[in-house]
């Protein structure tokens, strides 16, 4: 084939990679102005602000009990958070302990909290008193949210801590035990703290990840001074007939959450220039 | 090779006593039978082939690898015994890695004070006293407050030598301590060494530099395929060893370049220096025809 078309058969001028590369570019940017286009012509700017950004819808949100709501997100998702870094380090020492029916248990919770979903495990945990009746849950709806969503989220950590602690070279055991240290005070003051050094930025995304999932304590029905973000957001839509307040309960999260990723990021670029 | 005594020696001076020590992993047997007694003050450099087993011998001393078969007599302790307390008998012997195996999230000077307050449960103040007093033995009394991966190789085994000495160990393990260095580094590391050898520490150090053996050790042993080929002092064994195996490996370690050739069964002279090795012309196949 290419011994008869390389003699006499000029081939095709072809484009150069960097000239083709200007032209996709030119297409990239084409597309964004008319889409930018689009939404100037067919978007009613204000009878968009009109239903999602309503000034005295604003400041009636503000004014309401946004900081209480504020603060019942972060005191759901904070509980939530230490009992699934609790319980996610337990399995997570199960998972990679020597007993193999630690392990086997490890396993099975794992795999079973990581595939349910966790609106289910809540509503389930919340009627918990009705299978027990005996049974009373501390602090109650807090304590009910704690240990819901901390179920559910020690699933995903008890993985990854036990990542982190599987990255700490086995020479660090060594040298704790020559020093004379029984093997659980090596795990203790050796092992789990590079561990959690390590595994920081990931769990510092469960907790984004958990800030966001507390808004499913709607189902378990809460009382007014104990509405999340959402709840609020949507208890004072639904009142005013106005989405104002649902979005300024979203971007209410974003408070939470934008600063976390941020930070993460800055923990990885650390994480990667020191090695 | 085998030591006719009473297993164990009972003599307080005896402070390693090795019979019979077997190690496998899976069906690979590393150790074949190793007797070894190592008395107080002796140092001991340990030499062979890479896959010769010393290294594992060096961590069956102190249990990090379990024997397969044999017992180990720490101070006339038995070590191997399942009851052993192996965590106290740990305390009495400083181990220093080929790489280092600093604490990375402690201080110089808590990497040396973990243990004695952790361990032995000393205060924090007497801890710390303790550990910068071994700081300045290896020479970075003033580094005491840096992490260690702000400091050289060379000075990251040298806390990790405070940190096992911290201990007051009856004896120091050592596992190729200057193999992982850069060339320039060996010389600090060492000359801590042979200030504690001078000193009267017990030693058992395993190695590649033959200048440090010949130097600083009382005794040389020869290892090679799990078994003690040859032992003896370092003019024995480094200066005219009497196996070929050691003489083998000698020839080898002392010039690198060095080409086995049947003149080898003959004490390195320098006769078979004059034979170079035959390079073969670099043949690049012709890719593009004529």
């Amino acid at each position: 084939m290419s011994a008869i078309t390389a003699e006499g058969v000029r081939p095709r001028k072809k484009t150069s990679p960097r000239k083709r590369a200007q032209r996709i570019r030119i297409v990239q940017y084409g597309v964004l102005v008319l889409l930018v286009l689009l939404g100037v012509i067919f978007i009613d700017g204000r009878q968009v602000s009109q239903v999602f950004f309503r000034p005295d819808m604003i400041s009636k949100a503000l004014k309401e009990g946004l900081p209480l709501a504020f603060a019942n997100t972060l005191a759901f998702t904070g509980g939530a958070f230490v009992i699934g870094l609790l319980l996610g380090t337990v399995l997570a020492l199960m998972r990679l302990s020597q007993i193999a029916p630690y392990r086997w248990l490890s396993v099975i919770y794992i795999e079973f909290f990581r595939g349910l979903p966790a609106l289910i495990v809540l509503m389930a945990f919340s009627l918990m008193p009705l299978a027990l009746p005996g049974l009373r849950i501390p602090l109650d709806p807090y304590g009910t949210v704690w240990i819901g969503l901390g179920l559910v989220s020690s699933a995903y950590m008890a993985e990854t801590i036990r990542a982190g602690i599987q990255a700490v070279p086995k020479g660090q055991v060594e040298a704790a035990r020559s020093l004379g240290m029984p093997s659980g005070m090596a795990t203790r003051r050796i092992v789990l703290p590079q561990a959690f050094r390590i595994v920081t930025p990931p769990l510092t995304n469960e907790f984004v990840a958990l800030t966001k999932d507390s808004s499913l304590v709607y189902v378990i029905g809460l009382t007014a001074t104990s509405f999340d973000l959402t709840k609020y957001g949507r208890a004072l839509s639904n009142t005013y007939a106005n989405i104002t307040p649902l979005v300024v309960a979203g971007l209410s999260y974003l408070v939470i959450t934008l600063p976390l990723t941020f930070l993460v990021r800055r923990m990885e670029a650390r994480q990667a220039k020191s090695k | 090779m085998s030591v006719d005594v009473t297993i164990p020696t009972g003599n307080r001076e005896d402070e390693i006593q090795i019979y019979d020590l077997h190690k496998s992993f899976g069906d690979l047997e590393v150790l074949k039978g190793i007797d070894l007694v190592v008395h107080r003050g002796e140092v001991v450099c340990v030499i062979g082939p890479s896959g010769s087993g010393k290294s594992t011998l060096l961590r069956c001393v102190n249990l990090l690898e379990q024997p397969t078969k044999g017992r180990i007599f720490i101070l006339n302790d038995e070590i191997t015994d399942p009851d052993a307390d192996v965590d106290h008998l740990r305390t009495l012997m400083g181990m220093v890695f080929q790489s280092f195996n600093l604490f990375p999230h402690l201080t110089a000077l808590e990497n040396c004070s973990i243990a004695l307050t952790q361990v032995l449960k000393k205060s924090a103040a007497e801890a710390k006293a303790i550990a910068l007093e071994n700081l300045h033995k290896v020479g970075l009394g003033d580094r005491s407050d840096s992490y260690p991966l702000k400091l050289s190789g060379g000075q990251q085994q040298r806390v990790a030598i405070a940190r096992a000495l911290s201990m007051d160990p009856e004896l120091m393990l050592f596992d190729e301590p200057t193999s992982a260095l850069d060339p320039e580094l060996v010389g600090d590391v060492l000359s801590v060494m042979r200030d504690l050898a001078a000193g009267g520490m017990t030693m058992m150090v395993v190695t590649h530099e033959m200048a440090f053996a010949r130097e600083v050790a009382d005794r040389v042993i020869f290892m090679d395929g799990g078994v003690i080929v040859e032992q003896g002092t370092p003019e024995e064994v480094i200066g005219n060893p009497k196996e070929e195996r050691t003489r083998t490996f000698l020839a080898r370690v002392l010039d690198p370049t060095h080409v086995h050739t049947p003149d080898d069964e003959m004490p390195p002279t320098g006769a078979s220096a004059h034979e170079k090795p035959v390079v073969p012309p670099v043949h690049r196949p012709n890719i593009f025809g004529h």
